[in-house]
C-alpha cells in the first residue's frame, strides 16, 4: 500500500451523502455564511440518510475515495421517520466489516447535522479531513491496478480505467 | 451425419463438486453424450493440454469452466480454453464468483505461505522450506506454476460468456444450459442462466416471511430448534435467501437450512453482501448505538457471512494489507 510514503501535497478524496433535509442544508448555510472548510469533500445530495446503500459507500472506495462522510438528521427527526435509524444500524456493522477488509476507522463516518448547524458541518468536515490526511491515500484503484500487474493480459482493464475516471 | 456440437469440461481452484455435479445428471448424462461429443474433461477422461492445444481455435462449441482463478497456470488454461471455445461458461459459484476459495483474499500471498508452510500447528519445517516455481533437481529444472497475489474470478482473467450459478449448480440448471446451447437460441452475453429474481420469490416459505421484522437476536441453526414451516429469518436465523438469485428449488431451505448465498446476486444488485448486510441491519430492533451493537454481535464474521461465495467478485474485491 502507497500509506507509508505520504506525498506532503496530498489531498484527500472524500464523497459525502448528505440528507437534503438537514445536512445538504447545513452545508450550504456553511457556504452562505462564509465559513471555511477544507475543500476535500465532494458532496452528493440524497432525500434521506436512509437512503445511502452500503453499495455507495463500497463503490466510493473502490472508485478511489479516501473517505466516505454521511450526514443526516439528529434521531427523531428523520423526515421519514427511520430512514436515519436504518443508516445507523448499517453503519455500526459496515464499520466492523470495512474494518475486517483493512479499512480504517477513521474513512467512514457518520454524523447528524441539522439544517442550522453550519457551523459543526466546517467542524466535522475539517476534522476527517485531517484524520484521513493523516492516514495516507486508500487509493484502491492503484493497488488492484498494481496487483493486476501480475497477470499475462487483463481484459478488465479497461472497464476499470472507465470507473477509475468517474472516481 | 453432421459432426455433434463439442463440448469441454475444466476446472481450476476448485473442491470437485462441480465435476459431481455433472455426473449427477443420471440418465441425462446419456441425453447429453448422445448430442455432444465431450473432447476434453480431464477430471473423467485422459485428456492432456497438448491435446487441446493441437484442436482447432473456435473448434469447441463451449467449455464450462469451475473452480477460481489463483495460479499461473489455471491462468494459461483459461486464456487457451477461451481460444479453442467459441462460447465460456463460468460453471458453479467459484468461477462466477470467487466462491469459497476467494475468501483467501482476505489474508496476503505472504501470510497465506507464512501460515501454511510455517506456522500451522501441523507443520515441521525446520529449514523454511517454501514452494518454488522453479527448481534445478539433477540435472533438470524443474517448474511449479506461480501463486498468485488474488483469487479472481473466471472473468476477472478472460472473458466470460455465461455464467451458471450454485455451489454447485443443480443437474436441472445444467441440462436447461445444455439445450439452451444446442437450442442455438443463445442468450445475451454475460447473462447468469438462472431465473432473475430473489430466492425468496421462489421460496415454499415465503408466505410466512413477515412484512415487518424486527431481530433482536441473530441464531446460528445449530444453536435453535427450527420451526421447518416457517421463514428462516423470521426465526432469526440469518437467511441470505433475500440477496440471492433463484433457481435452486430452495434446496437448503427444504433441508430446513437457510440460503448461504452461493447463486450470488440477481442482475440490479451489484454486491451482493452490502445488499445482505443492508437488508438485514436495516430490520434491527433497537434504535440505539448499544442495543444495534449488541444484536450485530450475534454476527461475529460479516466478511464470511454475507460474501462466503464472492468475495473476488465484490466491490472491494480483497483485504487492503500492507504487502499486496
Ligand atoms: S428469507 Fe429464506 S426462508 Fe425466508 S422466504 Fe426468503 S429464502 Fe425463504
Ligand atoms: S438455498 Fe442458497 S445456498 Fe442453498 S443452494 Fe440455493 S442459493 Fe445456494
Ligand atoms: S430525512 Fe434526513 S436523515 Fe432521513
Amino acid at each position: 500500500m502507497p500509506e507509508k510514503n505520504i506525498k506532503s501535497n496530498y489531498e484527500p478524496k472524500i464523497v459525502a451523502f448528505f440528507c437534503n433535509w438537514c445536512t445538504y442544508t447545513a452545508a450550504d448555510l456553511a457556504g452562505v455564511s462564509r465559513l471555511k472548510y477544507a475543500p476535500n469533500v465532494r458532496v452528493i445530495r440524497i432525500m434521506c440518510s436512509g437512503r445511502v446503500d452500503p453499495q455507495f459507500i463500497l463503490q466510493a472506495f473502490a472508485s478511489g475515495a479516501d473517505g466516505v462522510l454521511i450526514g443526516g438528521c439528529h434521531p427523531g427527526d428523520c423526515h421519514y421517520a427511520e430512514g436515519n435509524y436504518k443508516m445507523l444500524r448499517r453503519f455500526r456493522l459496515l464499520k466492523r466489516m470495512l474494518k475486517d477488509l483493512g479499512i480504517a476507522d477513521e474513512r467512514l463516518r457518520l454524523e447528524w447535522i441539522s439544517a442550522s448547524e453550519g457551523e459543526k458541518v466546517k467542524l466535522v468536515i475539517n476534522e476527517m479531513v485531517e484524520q484521513v490526511k493523516a492516514l495516507g491515500p486508500l487509493a484502491i484503484p492503484q493497488h488492484l491496478k498494481n496487483i493486476n500487474e501480475e497477470l499475462k493480459h487483463f481484459p478488465g482493464e479497461e472497464i476499470r480505467e472507465e470507473e477509475m475516471a468517474h472516481a | 451425419m453432421p459432426e455433434k456440437p463439442k463440448i469441454g469440461f475444466y476446472w481450476c481452484a476448485s473442491c470437485g463438486g462441480c465435476e459431481e455435479s455433472v455426473v449427477d445428471l443420471a440418465e441425462d448424462i446419456v441425453m447429453v453424450a448422445d448430442a455432444v461429443d465431450i473432447v476434453f474433461w480431464p477430471v473423467a477422461m485422459d485428456f492432456k493440454r497438448a491435446d487441446v492445444e493441437a484442436m482447432e481455435d473456435g473448434s469447441i462449441l463451449a467449455t464450462m469452466v469451475n473452480g477460481a482463478i489463483r495460479t499461473s497456470e489455471q491462468e494459461e488454461m483459461a486464456e487457451l480454453i477461451r481460444r479453442k471455445s467459441k462460447i465460456v461458461i463460468a460453471y458453479g459459484s467459484c468461477a462466477h464468483m470467487g466462491g469459497i476459495p476467494s475468501l483467501a483474499n482476505e489474508f496476503s500471498r505472504t501470510q497465506i505461505m507464512e501460515f501454511m508452510y510455517q506456522e500451522s500447528p501441523s507443520v515441521v519445517n525446520p529449514d523454511k522450506t517454501r514452494p518454488m516455481t522453479s527448481v534445478k533437481h539433477n540435472s533438470f529444472n524443474v517448474t511449479l506454476p506461480e501463486i498468485r497475489n488474488l483469487v479472481r474470478t473466471l472473468d476477472q482473467v478472460i472473458e466470460v460468456d455465461y455464467y451458471l450459478p450454485g455451489c454447485p449448480p443443480t443437474p436441472k440448471l445444467l441440462k436447461d444450459a445444455v439445450l439452451t446451447l444446442l437450442s442455438g437460441k443463445l442468450p445475451p452475453k454475460g447473462t447468469v442462466l438462472s431465473p432473475d429474481e430473489a430466492l425468496c420469490d421462489q421460496c415454499a416459505r415465503k408466505d410466512t416471511k413477515p412484512s415487518d421484522l424486527s431481530f433482536k437476536h441473530f441464531y446460528r441453526p445449530h444453536a435453535v430448534l427450527l420451526d421447518s414451516t416457517k421463514c428462516l429469518l423470521s426465526q432469526g436465523v440469518v437467511c441470505m435467501g433475500p440477496a440471492t438469485r433463484a433457481g435452486c428449488e430452495a434446496l437448503c431451505i427444504s433441508a430446513n437450512m437457510p440460503c448461504s448465498g452461493c447463486f450470488g446476486p440477481t442482475s440490479r444488485v451489484r454486491d451482493q453482501g452490502a445488499k445482505m448486510l443492508s437488508s438485514l441491519c436495516s430490520n434491527i430492533d433497537p434504535k440505539d448505538e448499544d442495543g444495534i451493537d449488541a444484536v450485530l454481535e450475534d454476527i461475529p464474521d460479516p466478511v464470511g457471512t454475507f460474501y462466503r461465495y464472492g468475495l473476488a467478485s465484490s466491490l472491494l474485491r480483497k483485504k487492503i494489507t500492507e504487502d499486496m
